[in-house]
Protein backbone atom coordinates (compact mmCIF):
# COMPACT_ATOMS: atom_id res chain seq x y z
CA UNK A 1 0.00 0.00 0.00
CA UNK A 2 2.71 2.39 0.90
CA UNK A 3 4.82 1.14 -1.32
CA UNK A 4 2.38 1.70 -4.20
CA UNK A 5 1.91 5.67 -2.97
CA UNK A 6 5.41 6.36 -3.31
CA UNK A 7 5.77 4.89 -6.46
CA UNK A 8 2.87 6.98 -7.95
CA UNK A 9 4.59 10.02 -5.71
CA UNK A 10 7.47 9.23 -8.02
CA UNK A 11 5.54 10.33 -11.36
CA UNK A 12 3.91 13.83 -10.15
CA UNK A 13 5.77 16.43 -11.45
CA UNK A 14 5.50 20.36 -10.35
CA UNK A 15 2.92 21.14 -12.80
CA UNK A 16 0.45 18.11 -11.92
CA UNK A 17 0.90 19.60 -8.19
CA UNK A 18 0.27 23.46 -9.00
CA UNK A 19 -3.31 21.96 -10.94
CA UNK A 20 -4.51 20.59 -8.31
CA UNK A 21 -4.10 23.06 -5.91
CA UNK A 22 -5.58 25.51 -8.33
CA UNK A 23 -7.87 22.49 -8.72
CA UNK A 24 -8.25 22.45 -4.54
CA UNK A 25 -8.67 26.22 -4.26
CA UNK A 26 -11.72 26.30 -6.95
CA UNK A 27 -13.53 23.99 -5.03
CA UNK A 28 -13.02 25.19 -1.83
CA UNK A 29 -14.47 28.46 -3.30
CA UNK A 30 -17.38 26.56 -4.35
CA UNK A 31 -17.74 25.24 -1.63
CA UNK A 32 -17.29 28.53 0.79
CA UNK A 33 -19.76 30.45 -1.63
CA UNK A 34 -22.11 28.17 -1.72
CA UNK A 35 -22.44 27.80 1.96
CA UNK A 36 -22.84 31.38 2.66
CA UNK A 37 -25.01 32.30 0.08
CA UNK A 38 -27.46 29.01 1.07
CA UNK A 39 -27.03 29.97 5.32
CA UNK A 40 -27.52 33.54 4.27
CA UNK A 41 -30.96 32.64 2.51
CA UNK A 42 -31.14 35.17 0.19
CA UNK A 43 -32.70 33.42 -2.28
CA UNK A 44 -35.96 31.28 -1.41
CA UNK A 45 -36.04 27.47 -2.96
CA UNK A 46 -38.44 29.16 -5.54
CA UNK A 47 -35.69 31.42 -6.91
CA UNK A 48 -33.54 28.27 -7.03
CA UNK A 49 -35.90 26.48 -9.17
CA UNK A 50 -36.30 29.75 -11.68
CA UNK A 51 -32.56 29.39 -11.75
CA UNK A 52 -32.31 25.67 -12.65
CA UNK A 53 -36.00 25.89 -14.76
CA UNK A 54 -33.90 29.00 -17.40
CA UNK A 55 -30.73 26.88 -17.25
CA UNK A 56 -32.81 24.21 -18.35
CA UNK A 57 -34.15 25.79 -21.30
CA UNK A 58 -31.23 27.56 -22.01
CA UNK A 59 -29.20 24.50 -21.89
CA UNK A 60 -31.51 22.18 -24.42
CA UNK A 61 -30.67 24.94 -26.66
CA UNK A 62 -26.59 24.29 -26.25
CA UNK A 63 -27.24 20.96 -26.55
CA UNK A 64 -29.13 21.26 -29.89
CA UNK A 65 -26.07 23.35 -31.15
CA UNK A 66 -23.42 21.22 -29.73
CA UNK A 67 -24.80 18.00 -31.21
CA UNK A 68 -23.28 19.75 -34.41
CA UNK A 69 -19.89 19.86 -33.14
CA UNK A 70 -19.65 16.16 -31.93
CA UNK A 71 -21.36 14.58 -35.06
CA UNK A 72 -18.69 16.46 -37.09
CA UNK A 73 -16.06 16.10 -34.84
CA UNK A 74 -17.14 11.98 -34.35
CA UNK A 75 -16.31 11.81 -38.26
CA UNK A 76 -13.75 14.38 -39.47
CA UNK A 77 -12.19 14.49 -36.16
CA UNK A 78 -11.94 18.50 -36.91
CA UNK A 79 -13.70 21.04 -34.76
CA UNK A 80 -16.48 22.91 -36.91
CA UNK A 81 -15.70 26.30 -35.81
CA UNK A 82 -18.03 27.99 -38.04
CA UNK A 83 -21.18 25.82 -36.82
CA UNK A 84 -22.18 29.10 -34.36
CA UNK A 85 -22.46 30.86 -37.69
CA UNK A 86 -24.49 27.68 -39.30
CA UNK A 87 -26.43 28.72 -35.88
CA UNK A 88 -27.25 32.14 -36.79
CA UNK A 89 -27.91 31.94 -40.40
CA UNK A 90 -31.11 30.31 -39.89
CA UNK A 91 -33.07 32.34 -37.61
CA UNK A 92 -31.82 35.50 -39.38
CA UNK A 93 -33.16 34.70 -42.40
CA UNK A 94 -36.66 33.19 -40.96
CA UNK A 95 -36.67 36.56 -39.30
CA UNK A 96 -37.53 37.99 -42.54
CA UNK A 97 -40.48 35.93 -42.95
CA UNK A 98 -41.76 36.25 -39.18
CA UNK A 99 -41.36 39.67 -39.85
CA UNK A 100 -43.38 39.17 -43.11
CA UNK A 101 -45.94 36.81 -41.63
CA UNK A 102 -46.44 39.03 -38.79
CA UNK A 103 -47.48 42.11 -41.16
CA UNK A 104 -49.80 40.02 -42.94
CA UNK A 105 -51.66 39.03 -39.53
CA UNK A 106 -50.56 34.88 -39.29
CA UNK A 107 -48.64 35.65 -35.83
CA UNK A 108 -52.03 36.75 -34.63
CA UNK A 109 -54.09 34.20 -36.25
CA UNK A 110 -52.41 31.47 -36.81
CA UNK A 111 -49.15 31.96 -34.05
CA UNK A 112 -48.53 28.33 -33.77
CA UNK A 113 -48.19 27.55 -37.98
CA UNK A 114 -46.91 30.71 -38.70
CA UNK A 115 -43.76 29.77 -35.66
CA UNK A 116 -43.81 26.25 -37.59
CA UNK A 117 -43.69 27.99 -40.78
CA UNK A 118 -41.02 30.14 -39.42
CA UNK A 119 -38.90 27.06 -37.74
CA UNK A 120 -38.83 25.20 -41.07
CA UNK A 121 -36.78 27.98 -42.92
CA UNK A 122 -34.70 28.35 -40.11
CA UNK A 123 -34.02 24.79 -40.16
CA UNK A 124 -33.57 24.55 -43.97
CA UNK A 125 -31.56 27.42 -44.34
CA UNK A 126 -29.00 26.30 -41.19
CA UNK A 127 -28.89 22.67 -43.02
CA UNK A 128 -28.06 24.39 -46.50
CA UNK A 129 -25.20 26.69 -45.35
CA UNK A 130 -23.62 23.71 -42.85
CA UNK A 131 -23.85 21.05 -46.18
CA UNK A 132 -22.37 23.82 -48.31
CA UNK A 133 -20.33 24.62 -46.14
CA UNK A 134 -18.56 20.67 -46.19
CA UNK A 135 -18.49 20.41 -49.87
CA UNK A 136 -17.12 23.97 -50.93
CA UNK A 137 -14.54 24.80 -47.67
CA UNK A 138 -13.54 21.34 -45.82
CA UNK A 139 -13.91 18.41 -48.52
CA UNK A 140 -11.00 19.83 -50.61
CA UNK A 141 -8.77 19.66 -47.27
CA UNK A 142 -9.85 16.05 -46.69
CA UNK A 143 -6.77 14.45 -45.60
CA UNK A 144 -4.47 17.70 -45.58
CA UNK A 145 -2.88 18.01 -41.81
CA UNK A 146 -5.59 19.19 -39.31
CA UNK A 147 -4.48 22.42 -38.53
CA UNK A 148 -6.00 23.71 -42.31
CA UNK A 149 -9.32 22.33 -42.07
CA UNK A 150 -9.17 24.24 -38.41
CA UNK A 151 -8.20 27.87 -39.62
CA UNK A 152 -10.24 27.22 -42.66
CA UNK A 153 -13.41 26.52 -39.94
CA UNK A 154 -12.29 30.01 -38.28
CA UNK A 155 -12.10 31.52 -41.95
CA UNK A 156 -15.29 30.49 -42.78
CA UNK A 157 -16.83 31.78 -39.49
CA UNK A 158 -15.88 35.07 -40.34
CA UNK A 159 -16.68 34.93 -43.97
CA UNK A 160 -20.38 34.01 -43.24
CA UNK A 161 -20.69 36.57 -40.23
CA UNK A 162 -20.04 39.50 -42.53
CA UNK A 163 -21.83 38.23 -45.24
CA UNK A 164 -24.67 38.17 -43.33
CA UNK A 165 -24.15 41.19 -41.65
CA UNK A 166 -24.01 42.36 -45.36
CA UNK A 167 -27.28 41.09 -46.78
CA UNK A 168 -29.22 41.79 -43.58
CA UNK A 169 -27.67 44.43 -42.23
CA UNK A 170 -25.88 44.84 -38.80
CA UNK A 171 -28.69 46.34 -36.43
CA UNK A 172 -30.45 43.68 -34.13
CA UNK A 173 -33.74 42.65 -35.42
CA UNK A 174 -36.26 41.94 -33.27
CA UNK A 175 -38.49 38.20 -33.68
CA UNK A 176 -42.36 38.46 -33.38
CA UNK A 177 -44.13 37.85 -30.28
CA UNK A 178 -46.08 34.47 -29.52
CA UNK A 179 -49.50 34.55 -28.65
CA UNK A 180 -49.87 31.60 -26.72
CA UNK A 181 -46.14 31.32 -25.47
CA UNK A 182 -46.38 34.32 -23.27
CA UNK A 183 -47.51 34.61 -19.22
CA UNK A 184 -46.62 31.61 -17.19
CA UNK A 185 -48.73 28.09 -16.78
CA UNK A 186 -49.32 27.25 -12.88
CA UNK A 187 -48.67 23.62 -11.58
CA UNK A 188 -50.30 21.95 -9.27
CA UNK A 189 -52.00 25.23 -8.28
CA UNK A 190 -53.48 24.03 -5.35
CA UNK A 191 -50.66 22.11 -3.78
CA UNK A 192 -47.10 23.40 -5.12
CA UNK A 193 -48.45 26.47 -7.49
CA UNK A 194 -45.78 25.92 -9.73
CA UNK A 195 -45.47 28.64 -12.10
CA UNK A 196 -43.14 28.54 -14.66
CA UNK A 197 -42.82 30.52 -17.93
CA UNK A 198 -44.20 28.85 -21.14
CA UNK A 199 -41.45 30.09 -22.87
CA UNK A 200 -39.15 28.43 -21.16
CA UNK A 201 -41.32 24.96 -21.09
CA UNK A 202 -42.15 25.29 -24.72
CA UNK A 203 -38.24 25.95 -25.61
CA UNK A 204 -37.15 22.91 -23.20
CA UNK A 205 -39.94 20.00 -24.41
CA UNK A 206 -39.54 21.31 -27.70
CA UNK A 207 -35.48 20.71 -27.73
CA UNK A 208 -35.69 17.53 -25.53
CA UNK A 209 -38.19 15.78 -28.14
CA UNK A 210 -35.81 16.94 -30.78
CA UNK A 211 -32.60 15.73 -29.38
CA UNK A 212 -34.40 12.13 -28.75
CA UNK A 213 -35.30 12.25 -32.24
CA UNK A 214 -31.92 13.01 -33.62
CA UNK A 215 -30.39 10.60 -31.68
CA UNK A 216 -32.85 8.01 -32.76
CA UNK A 217 -31.85 9.11 -36.31
CA UNK A 218 -28.68 8.14 -35.69
CA UNK A 219 -28.78 5.16 -33.64
CA UNK A 220 -31.99 2.91 -34.94
CA UNK A 221 -32.01 3.93 -39.10
CA UNK A 222 -30.05 2.92 -42.08
CA UNK A 223 -28.54 6.14 -42.96
CA UNK A 224 -28.09 6.51 -39.05
CA UNK A 225 -25.52 3.36 -39.06
CA UNK A 226 -23.69 4.65 -41.91
CA UNK A 227 -23.00 7.72 -39.86
CA UNK A 228 -21.79 5.28 -37.23
CA UNK A 229 -19.40 3.02 -39.79
CA UNK A 230 -18.09 6.21 -41.17
CA UNK A 231 -17.31 7.45 -37.76
CA UNK A 232 -15.04 4.74 -36.68
CA UNK A 233 -13.41 3.86 -39.86
CA UNK A 234 -14.08 5.88 -43.49
CA UNK A 235 -12.45 2.80 -45.11
CA UNK A 236 -14.44 -0.32 -43.61
CA UNK A 237 -17.50 1.82 -44.29
CA UNK A 238 -16.76 2.22 -47.97
CA UNK A 239 -15.63 -1.73 -48.48
CA UNK A 240 -19.41 -2.47 -47.03
CA UNK A 241 -20.72 -0.34 -49.77
CA UNK A 242 -21.15 3.14 -47.68
CA UNK A 243 -20.91 6.34 -49.69
CA UNK A 244 -18.87 8.12 -47.67
CA UNK A 245 -18.65 11.53 -49.17
CA UNK A 246 -22.71 11.52 -49.32
CA UNK A 247 -23.10 10.23 -45.54
CA UNK A 248 -20.45 13.26 -44.28
CA UNK A 249 -22.65 15.40 -46.41
CA UNK A 250 -25.88 14.12 -44.16
CA UNK A 251 -23.88 14.50 -41.19
CA UNK A 252 -23.26 18.05 -41.77
CA UNK A 253 -27.12 18.46 -42.36
CA UNK A 254 -28.25 16.92 -39.61
CA UNK A 255 -26.12 18.98 -37.17
CA UNK A 256 -27.14 22.42 -39.35
CA UNK A 257 -31.07 21.12 -38.81
CA UNK A 258 -30.23 21.10 -34.99
CA UNK A 259 -28.76 24.47 -35.18
CA UNK A 260 -31.56 25.95 -36.95
CA UNK A 261 -34.07 24.81 -34.73
CA UNK A 262 -31.82 25.91 -31.66
CA UNK A 263 -31.59 29.13 -33.77
CA UNK A 264 -35.27 29.97 -33.62
CA UNK A 265 -35.58 28.79 -29.75
CA UNK A 266 -32.80 30.95 -29.08
CA UNK A 267 -34.44 34.49 -31.12
CA UNK A 268 -37.42 33.47 -29.58
CA UNK A 269 -36.29 32.89 -25.81
CA UNK A 270 -33.92 36.73 -26.30
CA UNK A 271 -36.56 38.24 -28.87
CA UNK A 272 -33.76 39.34 -31.04
CA UNK A 273 -31.39 37.82 -33.97
CA UNK A 274 -28.16 39.31 -35.82
CA UNK A 275 -24.95 38.48 -37.51
CA UNK A 276 -22.99 37.92 -34.10
CA UNK A 277 -25.59 35.82 -32.34
CA UNK A 278 -23.70 32.70 -33.21
CA UNK A 279 -20.34 33.83 -31.74
CA UNK A 280 -21.59 33.06 -27.88
CA UNK A 281 -23.97 30.16 -28.00
CA UNK A 282 -21.20 28.03 -30.49
CA UNK A 283 -18.57 28.89 -27.87
CA UNK A 284 -20.98 27.65 -25.22
CA UNK A 285 -22.20 24.27 -27.13
CA UNK A 286 -18.71 23.97 -28.25
CA UNK A 287 -17.73 23.48 -24.46
CA UNK A 288 -20.82 21.53 -23.77
CA UNK A 289 -19.79 19.14 -26.48
CA UNK A 290 -16.53 18.74 -24.69
CA UNK A 291 -18.03 18.37 -21.65
CA UNK A 292 -20.08 15.80 -22.36
CA UNK A 293 -17.27 13.96 -24.43
CA UNK A 294 -16.56 15.54 -27.81
CA UNK A 295 -17.54 12.80 -30.15
CA UNK A 296 -20.45 11.36 -27.89
CA UNK A 297 -23.98 12.37 -28.59
CA UNK A 298 -25.65 11.70 -25.75
CA UNK A 299 -22.84 13.10 -23.63
CA UNK A 300 -23.03 16.62 -25.56
CA UNK A 301 -26.57 16.30 -24.83
CA UNK A 302 -26.18 15.99 -21.57
CA UNK A 303 -22.86 18.80 -21.46
CA UNK A 304 -25.55 21.07 -22.66
CA UNK A 305 -28.26 20.51 -20.12
CA UNK A 306 -25.05 20.52 -17.20
CA UNK A 307 -23.55 23.84 -19.06
CA UNK A 308 -26.74 25.46 -19.12
CA UNK A 309 -27.64 24.51 -15.37
CA UNK A 310 -24.16 25.06 -14.35
CA UNK A 311 -24.08 28.74 -15.89
CA UNK A 312 -27.30 29.57 -14.71
CA UNK A 313 -27.31 28.85 -11.01
CA UNK A 314 -23.54 28.89 -10.62
CA UNK A 315 -22.87 32.99 -10.49
CA UNK A 316 -25.32 33.02 -7.66
CA UNK A 317 -24.63 29.97 -5.75
CA UNK A 318 -21.00 30.26 -5.92
CA UNK A 319 -19.78 33.54 -6.57
CA UNK A 320 -22.61 35.60 -4.82
CA UNK A 321 -21.69 34.25 -1.00
CA UNK A 322 -17.90 34.86 -1.82
CA UNK A 323 -18.98 38.95 -1.90
CA UNK A 324 -18.70 39.19 -5.93
CA UNK A 325 -20.76 42.42 -7.06
CA UNK A 326 -22.78 41.73 -10.53
CA UNK A 327 -22.31 38.41 -9.83
CA UNK A 328 -24.50 37.23 -12.88
CA UNK A 329 -22.12 39.04 -15.11
CA UNK A 330 -19.44 36.33 -14.57
CA UNK A 331 -21.82 33.74 -15.94
CA UNK A 332 -19.61 32.70 -19.80
CA UNK A 333 -15.98 33.18 -17.64
CA UNK A 334 -17.89 30.07 -15.20
CA UNK A 335 -18.46 28.60 -18.27
CA UNK A 336 -15.13 28.98 -19.84
CA UNK A 337 -13.37 28.28 -16.34
CA UNK A 338 -15.11 24.94 -16.55
CA UNK A 339 -13.82 24.25 -20.51
CA UNK A 340 -10.75 25.13 -19.29
CA UNK A 341 -10.76 22.84 -15.93
CA UNK A 342 -12.33 19.60 -17.95
CA UNK A 343 -9.62 20.42 -20.44
CA UNK A 344 -7.19 19.88 -18.21
CA UNK A 345 -8.12 17.09 -15.72
CA UNK A 346 -10.73 15.12 -17.90
CA UNK A 347 -10.24 15.24 -21.38
CA UNK A 348 -12.63 12.95 -22.40
CA UNK A 349 -15.69 14.49 -20.38
CA UNK A 350 -18.05 13.49 -18.24
CA UNK A 351 -19.01 9.87 -20.33
CA UNK A 352 -15.31 9.28 -21.12
CA UNK A 353 -14.51 7.29 -23.81
CA UNK A 354 -17.09 4.78 -23.82
CA UNK A 355 -14.78 2.09 -25.53
CA UNK A 356 -11.18 2.18 -25.87
CA UNK A 357 -9.86 2.61 -29.32
CA UNK A 358 -8.86 -0.62 -31.23
CA UNK A 359 -5.34 -1.52 -31.34
CA UNK B 1 -12.80 -13.48 -71.23
CA UNK B 2 -12.03 -14.29 -67.80
CA UNK B 3 -14.21 -13.74 -64.76
CA UNK B 4 -12.24 -11.35 -63.54
CA UNK B 5 -8.92 -10.44 -64.80
CA UNK B 6 -5.94 -7.71 -63.69
CA UNK B 7 -3.99 -6.53 -66.23
CA UNK B 8 -0.31 -5.04 -66.12
CA UNK B 9 -1.99 -3.03 -63.13
CA UNK B 10 0.62 -0.43 -61.81
CA UNK B 11 0.29 1.48 -58.00
CA UNK B 12 2.82 3.86 -56.62
CA UNK B 13 2.84 5.40 -53.29
CA UNK B 14 4.63 8.94 -53.72
CA UNK B 15 8.43 7.88 -55.36
CA UNK B 16 7.35 3.96 -54.21
CA UNK B 17 6.61 1.55 -57.18
CA UNK B 18 4.49 -0.92 -55.35
CA UNK B 19 2.97 -3.05 -57.96
CA UNK B 20 5.34 -3.21 -61.47
CA UNK B 21 2.44 -4.27 -63.88
CA UNK B 22 1.25 -7.02 -62.19
CA UNK B 23 -1.38 -9.75 -64.10
CA UNK B 24 -3.44 -12.15 -62.77
CA UNK B 25 -6.92 -13.61 -63.51
CA UNK B 26 -9.84 -15.68 -61.48
CA UNK B 27 -12.28 -17.75 -63.05
CA UNK B 28 -15.65 -18.44 -61.58
CA UNK B 29 -15.50 -20.72 -58.56
CA UNK B 30 -11.82 -20.55 -58.02
CA UNK B 31 -10.18 -19.93 -55.37
CA UNK B 32 -6.64 -18.59 -56.21
CA UNK B 33 -4.12 -17.39 -54.24
CA UNK B 34 -1.41 -15.01 -53.92
CA UNK B 35 1.39 -15.56 -51.78
CA UNK B 36 4.41 -13.16 -50.90
CA UNK B 37 6.86 -11.90 -48.11
CA UNK B 38 5.99 -8.97 -46.11
CA UNK B 39 6.03 -5.30 -48.27
CA UNK B 40 5.21 -7.44 -51.40
CA UNK B 41 2.21 -5.45 -52.46
CA UNK B 42 -0.44 -8.05 -51.40
CA UNK B 43 -2.36 -5.76 -49.48
CA UNK B 44 -1.91 -3.10 -52.25
CA UNK B 45 -3.39 -5.23 -54.84
CA UNK B 46 -6.68 -5.92 -53.19
CA UNK B 47 -6.75 -2.33 -52.10
CA UNK B 48 -6.72 -1.52 -55.70
CA UNK B 49 -9.01 -3.81 -57.02
CA UNK B 50 -11.06 -2.37 -54.31
CA UNK B 51 -10.96 1.17 -55.00
CA UNK B 52 -9.06 2.25 -51.96
CA UNK B 53 -6.19 2.95 -54.68
CA UNK B 54 -5.93 4.48 -57.94
CA UNK B 55 -3.23 2.63 -59.76
CA UNK B 56 -1.46 4.94 -62.12
CA UNK B 57 -1.84 2.84 -65.19
CA UNK B 58 -3.36 -0.76 -65.96
CA UNK B 59 -6.96 -2.57 -66.13
CA UNK B 60 -9.02 -4.37 -63.56
CA UNK B 61 -11.83 -6.24 -65.58
CA UNK B 62 -14.68 -8.16 -63.39
CA UNK B 63 -16.70 -9.96 -65.95
CA UNK B 64 -15.12 -7.63 -68.90
CA UNK B 65 -15.90 -4.71 -67.61
CA UNK B 66 -13.20 -2.06 -65.79
CA UNK B 67 -13.44 -1.55 -62.31
CA UNK B 68 -11.50 1.62 -62.03
CA UNK B 69 -14.29 3.67 -63.19
CA UNK B 70 -16.12 2.99 -60.43
CA UNK B 71 -15.56 4.60 -56.64
CA UNK B 72 -15.27 2.24 -53.98
CA UNK B 73 -18.86 1.76 -52.52
CA UNK B 74 -19.59 1.37 -55.99
CA UNK B 75 -17.44 -1.82 -56.53
CA UNK B 76 -19.45 -3.19 -53.63
CA UNK B 77 -23.08 -2.01 -54.60
CA UNK B 78 -22.74 -2.69 -58.42
CA UNK B 79 -20.18 -5.29 -58.58
CA UNK B 80 -20.29 -7.40 -55.41
CA UNK B 81 -16.89 -7.48 -55.57
CA UNK B 82 -16.29 -7.68 -51.57
CA UNK B 83 -13.16 -7.17 -49.80
CA UNK B 84 -11.84 -8.52 -46.09
CA UNK B 85 -9.40 -5.95 -45.08
CA UNK B 86 -5.93 -6.75 -43.49
CA UNK B 87 -6.55 -6.33 -39.67
CA UNK B 88 -10.04 -7.00 -39.20
CA UNK B 89 -11.54 -3.61 -39.10
CA UNK B 90 -14.55 -4.74 -37.68
CA UNK B 91 -16.68 -1.84 -35.93
CA UNK B 92 -15.44 -1.75 -32.50
CA UNK B 93 -18.41 0.21 -31.17
CA UNK B 94 -21.41 -1.80 -32.77
CA UNK B 95 -22.19 -5.51 -31.76
CA UNK B 96 -21.71 -8.14 -33.77
CA UNK B 97 -25.11 -8.47 -35.16
CA UNK B 98 -24.87 -5.04 -36.15
CA UNK B 99 -21.19 -5.42 -38.32
CA UNK B 100 -23.27 -8.67 -39.79
CA UNK B 101 -26.23 -5.96 -41.18
CA UNK B 102 -23.25 -3.84 -41.86
CA UNK B 103 -22.07 -6.54 -44.38
CA UNK B 104 -25.50 -6.01 -45.69
CA UNK B 105 -25.97 -2.46 -45.68
CA UNK B 106 -26.47 -2.08 -49.34
CA UNK B 107 -28.70 -5.06 -50.05
CA UNK B 108 -32.66 -4.35 -50.92
CA UNK B 109 -33.09 -8.57 -50.69
CA UNK B 110 -34.41 -8.94 -47.17
CA UNK B 111 -35.35 -12.60 -47.08
CA UNK B 112 -31.84 -13.59 -48.40
CA UNK B 113 -30.10 -11.50 -46.29
CA UNK B 114 -31.76 -12.69 -43.20
CA UNK B 115 -31.00 -16.42 -44.90
CA UNK B 116 -27.66 -15.13 -45.34
CA UNK B 117 -27.01 -14.30 -41.56
CA UNK B 118 -28.40 -17.98 -40.57
CA UNK B 119 -25.79 -18.90 -43.09
CA UNK B 120 -23.17 -17.10 -41.66
CA UNK B 121 -24.17 -18.36 -38.01
CA UNK B 122 -24.27 -21.94 -39.13
CA UNK B 123 -19.93 -20.92 -40.24
CA UNK B 124 -19.33 -19.63 -36.78
CA UNK B 125 -21.60 -20.69 -34.29
CA UNK B 126 -19.65 -18.71 -31.60
CA UNK B 127 -21.13 -15.15 -33.40
CA UNK B 128 -24.46 -16.53 -32.73
CA UNK B 129 -23.37 -16.87 -28.60
CA UNK B 130 -22.01 -13.47 -28.67
CA UNK B 131 -24.60 -11.54 -31.45
CA UNK B 132 -25.32 -8.80 -28.89
CA UNK B 133 -21.77 -8.30 -27.57
CA UNK B 134 -19.60 -5.16 -29.04
CA UNK B 135 -17.32 -6.21 -31.22
CA UNK B 136 -14.50 -4.35 -29.94
CA UNK B 137 -14.70 -6.96 -27.09
CA UNK B 138 -14.32 -9.69 -29.05
CA UNK B 139 -10.56 -12.00 -29.08
CA UNK B 140 -8.51 -11.38 -32.19
CA UNK B 141 -10.13 -14.91 -33.70
CA UNK B 142 -13.16 -13.77 -33.53
CA UNK B 143 -13.01 -10.61 -35.10
CA UNK B 144 -11.43 -12.39 -37.85
CA UNK B 145 -14.82 -15.03 -37.90
CA UNK B 146 -16.99 -11.78 -37.90
CA UNK B 147 -15.09 -10.15 -40.56
CA UNK B 148 -15.20 -12.79 -42.69
CA UNK B 149 -18.82 -13.38 -41.93
CA UNK B 150 -19.33 -9.52 -42.94
CA UNK B 151 -17.80 -10.08 -46.04
CA UNK B 152 -19.97 -12.74 -46.43
CA UNK B 153 -23.47 -10.98 -45.79
CA UNK B 154 -22.95 -8.54 -48.76
CA UNK B 155 -23.69 -11.60 -51.36
CA UNK B 156 -20.20 -11.68 -52.73
CA UNK B 157 -19.62 -12.65 -56.61
CA UNK B 158 -16.09 -12.56 -56.02
CA UNK B 159 -14.20 -12.34 -51.96
CA UNK B 160 -10.73 -10.66 -51.51
CA UNK B 161 -9.22 -12.49 -48.32
CA UNK B 162 -6.49 -10.40 -47.37
CA UNK B 163 -4.51 -12.26 -44.36
CA UNK B 164 -7.16 -13.87 -42.47
CA UNK B 165 -4.84 -16.35 -40.47
CA UNK B 166 -3.02 -13.62 -38.93
CA UNK B 167 -1.96 -13.89 -35.74
CA UNK B 168 -4.60 -16.63 -35.31
CA UNK B 169 -3.66 -19.57 -33.07
CA UNK B 170 -2.73 -22.86 -35.04
CA UNK B 171 -6.12 -24.48 -34.35
CA UNK B 172 -7.97 -21.80 -35.31
CA UNK B 173 -5.73 -21.03 -38.34
CA UNK B 174 -6.75 -24.51 -39.81
CA UNK B 175 -10.18 -24.28 -38.85
CA UNK B 176 -10.64 -20.96 -40.68
CA UNK B 177 -8.73 -22.47 -43.74
CA UNK B 178 -11.59 -25.03 -43.25
CA UNK B 179 -14.18 -22.27 -43.52
CA UNK B 180 -12.93 -20.82 -46.61
CA UNK B 181 -12.76 -24.07 -48.44
CA UNK B 182 -16.17 -24.53 -47.71
CA UNK B 183 -17.49 -20.79 -48.28
CA UNK B 184 -15.56 -21.72 -51.95
CA UNK B 185 -17.90 -25.10 -52.25
CA UNK B 186 -20.86 -23.40 -51.18
CA UNK B 187 -20.29 -21.35 -54.40
CA UNK B 188 -18.34 -17.95 -54.03
CA UNK B 189 -15.43 -17.14 -55.93
CA UNK B 190 -12.13 -16.31 -53.98
CA UNK B 191 -8.81 -14.55 -54.05
CA UNK B 192 -7.13 -15.25 -50.90
CA UNK B 193 -4.16 -13.15 -50.07
CA UNK B 194 -1.67 -15.14 -47.79
CA UNK B 195 1.63 -15.08 -45.84
CA UNK B 196 0.66 -18.86 -44.45
CA UNK B 197 2.03 -20.07 -48.31
CA UNK B 198 1.55 -23.72 -46.52
CA UNK B 199 -2.37 -23.21 -45.83
CA UNK B 200 -2.82 -21.69 -48.63
CA UNK B 201 -1.64 -24.05 -51.22
CA UNK B 202 -3.38 -26.64 -49.70
CA UNK B 203 -6.96 -25.08 -50.20
CA UNK B 204 -6.35 -23.06 -53.33
CA UNK B 205 -6.54 -23.75 -56.79
CA UNK B 206 -4.14 -21.97 -58.11
CA UNK B 207 -1.34 -19.22 -57.07
CA UNK B 208 0.31 -16.23 -58.24
CA UNK B 209 3.67 -15.35 -56.20
CA UNK B 210 4.48 -11.92 -55.43
CA UNK B 211 8.10 -10.30 -54.59
CA UNK B 212 9.03 -6.72 -54.26
CA UNK B 213 5.74 -5.61 -56.81
CA UNK B 214 5.97 -8.57 -59.35
CA UNK B 215 4.62 -11.67 -60.04
CA UNK B 216 7.23 -14.05 -60.47
CA UNK B 217 5.46 -17.23 -60.73
CA UNK B 218 2.07 -18.41 -61.39
CA UNK B 219 0.88 -22.35 -61.59
CA UNK B 220 -1.30 -24.46 -60.35
CA UNK B 221 -1.58 -24.87 -56.13
CA UNK B 222 0.08 -28.66 -56.73
CA UNK B 223 2.89 -27.37 -59.07
CA UNK B 224 3.73 -24.41 -56.63
CA UNK B 225 4.02 -26.74 -53.70
CA UNK B 226 6.39 -29.10 -55.49
CA UNK B 227 8.07 -25.97 -56.32
CA UNK B 228 11.67 -25.74 -55.67
CA UNK B 229 11.66 -22.20 -54.92
CA UNK B 230 8.61 -22.31 -53.32
CA UNK B 231 9.28 -24.84 -51.53
CA UNK B 232 12.44 -22.85 -49.85
CA UNK B 233 11.20 -19.00 -49.68
CA UNK B 234 8.04 -19.99 -48.58
CA UNK B 235 7.05 -22.88 -47.25
CA UNK B 236 10.38 -22.77 -45.20
CA UNK B 237 11.41 -26.51 -46.15
CA UNK B 238 15.38 -26.95 -46.51
N1 LIG C 1 0.14 4.19 -47.71
C1 LIG C 1 1.38 3.87 -48.12
N2 LIG C 1 2.30 4.84 -48.31
C2 LIG C 1 3.56 4.54 -48.73
N3 LIG C 1 3.97 3.30 -48.97
C3 LIG C 1 3.11 2.28 -48.78
C4 LIG C 1 1.78 2.52 -48.36
N4 LIG C 1 1.14 1.34 -48.24
C5 LIG C 1 2.06 0.41 -48.60
N5 LIG C 1 3.23 0.96 -48.95
C6 LIG C 1 4.44 0.26 -49.41
O1 LIG C 1 4.10 -0.54 -50.52
C7 LIG C 1 4.73 -1.80 -50.43
C8 LIG C 1 3.70 -2.91 -50.50
O2 LIG C 1 2.90 -2.86 -49.32
P1 LIG C 1 1.71 -3.87 -49.05
O3 LIG C 1 1.00 -3.40 -47.84
O4 LIG C 1 0.93 -4.04 -50.28
O5 LIG C 1 2.51 -5.20 -48.72
P2 LIG C 1 1.96 -6.64 -48.29
O6 LIG C 1 2.43 -7.60 -49.30
O7 LIG C 1 0.52 -6.59 -48.03
O8 LIG C 1 2.76 -6.87 -46.93
P3 LIG C 1 2.29 -7.61 -45.57
O9 LIG C 1 2.41 -9.07 -45.81
O10 LIG C 1 3.30 -7.14 -44.57
O11 LIG C 1 0.92 -7.17 -45.28
C9 LIG C 1 5.54 -1.79 -49.15
O12 LIG C 1 6.87 -1.51 -49.48
C10 LIG C 1 4.95 -0.68 -48.34
O13 LIG C 1 5.92 -0.06 -47.56
MG1 LIG D 1 -0.62 -6.80 -46.35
Amino acid sequence: MLERLRYRLRYISGTDIALWIVAALLLTMIVVGSYNILTEGRYTGRQWLDFVISGLAQGSIYALIALGYTMVYGILFMINFAHGEVFMSGPFTAYFLAEYLKQKGMFQSHPLLALLLVMLLSMLVSTVIAVSLERLAYRPLRGAPRLVPLITAIGASFFLQYTFRGLYTPGFKAYPEVEPLKGTWVFFPNSLHLEIERMLIAVFVSSVLLLILLYAFVQFTKTGRAIRAVAEDQQAAALMGVDVDHTISVTFAVGGAAAGAAGVFYALMFRQVNYFMGFFPGLKAFTAAVLGGIGNLPGAMLGGLFLGVFESVGPSLFLEGLGVPAAYQLKDAIAFTMLVLFLIFRPTGILGERLAKRA
Amino acid sequence: MAYFEVRDLHVYYGAIHALKGISLRVEEGEIVTLIGANGAGKTTTLRAISGLVRPRSGQILFEGEDLLRYKPHEIVTQKRVIHVPEGRRVFARMTVEENLYMGAFTRTDRDKVEEDLERVYQLFPRLKERRRQLAGTLSGGEQQMLAIGRGLMAAPRLLLMDEPSMGLAPILVESIFETIQEINKQGTTILLVEQNAHMALQIAHRGYVLRTGEIVLHDTAENLRANEMVQKTYLGMA
